[in-house]
């Protein structure tokens, strides 16, 4: 399973990317996706919504399931993936790249690195 | 209670299968993809494993008679090789299961039940057989195997004889050899596909699974689990026991009022279903497609305006339409297609509109 370095990491399968604008950009893992099978919806919040840190950011649906999307930390919500409208299975696609929302003024908070993700998923399995 | 492994098991396991337990029983929910295996059975084939479906043979002069009680519609006109479909319902009109009627002989009827009410309606049937008709609960003996889509004939004409195949809906054959295991093959299906299901023993079902597999492979068949079985049988306008039907829900409120015989003299839930329809349902299904984005599930409240006036029963994104629609229990005459209502998803209230069913219907429908 694809557990890229450079990115932290939460218990409930979210990633968070920080990047050099001062943005933290969200999404959810290869193992979050490939749990939900083909995606099929995504529900996204509100640009400018303030939120806290395990709040729902986002909502995923496959087919069979619903999947809240929880921010890793607090944020305002300050951009979000408009792609995913129209072709959610860009998650099922690439799941590191297909990003669910961009959180700004975030604080920062206790994340898992790729190593603790991947100690945390080999448990799980 | 341990759920129940089916014949299929090791298959299912080793192809990969994301097994779930599902009425009692281990069953894949998908192999690869939900999408990729509706998609299949719409466009050529799909192999699906529904050995955890309970038969029960009725056997004796007066099986006839018996099963009629039991039934809300009617083996009237009936021949042998013919199949029925037919709600079973409690005196109160609620349903106790939906059931399909194999006509064996005029003494022999094999009944088709849902695997989460097998032991339920075997009780029941026993409860009501003052006939003194032969009931035997065969399920454990029996794999049953769903060939679905277009091209099942082609895949089944490569391991029989084309002429053994039944050659109508609603038909079956009786020891029919598909790749020399003989079989009852019965051209139905919970899909809106033309299809076939199998039934042979239990011992040689993963063979058959095997020989079909293989025989199906220039045509792309793909193996598919519950998730695709599912979101077939919804495009398909189909209902589901536990969601359109119930102890709680009659054949009437279900839109199965064509399959309540009140022509015929007696039946368990008669009056109650007469009282039922003199009256008028307070609820009646619909069909129900959003307008704006969102998936509405089960339990989703339906408003017209202000007003609570139902709830959905099963909700899905469909594959084919790439639209959201759902099956409910809406308050008459918001049923009838057209109507304008709202469904609460997440907090939010979603445009929608009743629509006609089935959601999907195949181009060309094998005869009649």
């Amino acid at each position: 399973m694809n557990i890229p370095e450079t990115l932290s990491y939460t218990k409930d399968h979210e990633w968070v990317r920080f990047d050099d604008d001062g943005r933290a950009v969200v999404g959810i893992t290869e193992y979050a996706q490939h749990s939900l099978g083909d995606i099929v919806y995504v529900e996204l919040p509100r640009i400018g919504t303030r939120i806290e840190a395990g709040e729902t950011a986002a909502t995923v649906e496959s087919v069979k399931a619903v999947s809240d999307v929880y921010s890793p930390i607090a944020g305002t919500i300050n951009n979000v993936n408009e792609e995913l409208n129209d072709t959610p299975e860009l998650i099922n696609e690439d799941a590191y790249k297909a990003w669910i929302v961009k959180l700004s003024d975030w604080e920062p908070a206790q994340l898992l690195s790729a190593a603790e993700y991947a100690a945390l998923l080999e448990k799980e399995s | 209670m341990e759920a129940r492994k089916t014949p299929l098991y090791e298959r299912h396991v080793a192809a990969g299968g994301r097994i779930v337990a599902f009425a009692g029983y281990l069953l894949p929910v998908q192999y690869e993809g939900v999408l990729a295996e509706h998609a299949a059975v719409r466009a050529s084939v799909g192999l699906f494993d529904v050995s955890h479906m309970g038969e029960v043979m009725i056997e004796g002069p007066r099986a006839a008679e018996f099963v009629e009680r039991l039934i809300t519609n009617t083996l009237d006109g009936m021949r042998d090789g013919q199949v029925r479909y037919s709600p079973m319902c409690y005196e109160s009109g609620g349903v106790v299961d939906d059931l399909l009627i194999y006509r064996l002989g005029p003494e022999r009827y094999l009944l088709v039940v849902n695997a989460s009410n097998r032991d339920k309606d075997y009780a029941f049937m026993r409860e009501n057989n003052p006939m003194g008709a032969s009931l035997s609960d065969i399920s454990d003996s029996i794999a049953q195997l769903a060939v679905q889509g277009p091209r099942s004939a082609a895949v089944l004409e490569r391991l029989t004889g084309a002429e053994l195949l039944p050659e109508r809906y609603y038909t079956f054959r009786e020891d029919v050899p598909v790749a020399g295991i003989r079989c009852l093959v019965s051209r139905t299906g919970y899909t809106g596909e033309d299809g076939f299901e199998l039934y042979c023993p239990a011992q040689r079902g993963a063979e058959l699974w095997d020989a079909l597999l293989a025989a199906g492979a220039d045509e792309g068949i793909r193996p598919c689990g519950l998730g695709a079985r599912d979101t077939l049988r919804l495009e398909a306008g189909m209902p589901l026991y536990g969601h359109e039907l119930g102890p709680e829900i009659t054949p009437l409120m279900a839109g199965l009022t064509h399959f309540v015989r009140f022509d015929k003299p007696d039946f368990i839930g008669r009056d109650a279903l007469l009282a039922q329809k003199a009256a008028g349902p307070q609820r009646r299904r619909a069909g129900i497609v959003l307008t704006d984005r969102g998936i509405a599930r089960e339990g989703a409240r339906i408003f017209s305006g202000e007003r609570e006036v139902g709830v959905v029963t099963s909700g899905t994104q469909s594959p084919t339409l790439r639209q959201a629609v759902a099956l409910s229990l809406v308050e008459p005459p918001l049923h009838k297609p057209g109507a304008a209502v709202k469904v609460e998803v997440r907090g939010r209230m979603l445009e929608a509109r009743t629509v006609r069913l089935p959601f999907y219907k195949r181009n060309t429908q094998p005869s009649e």
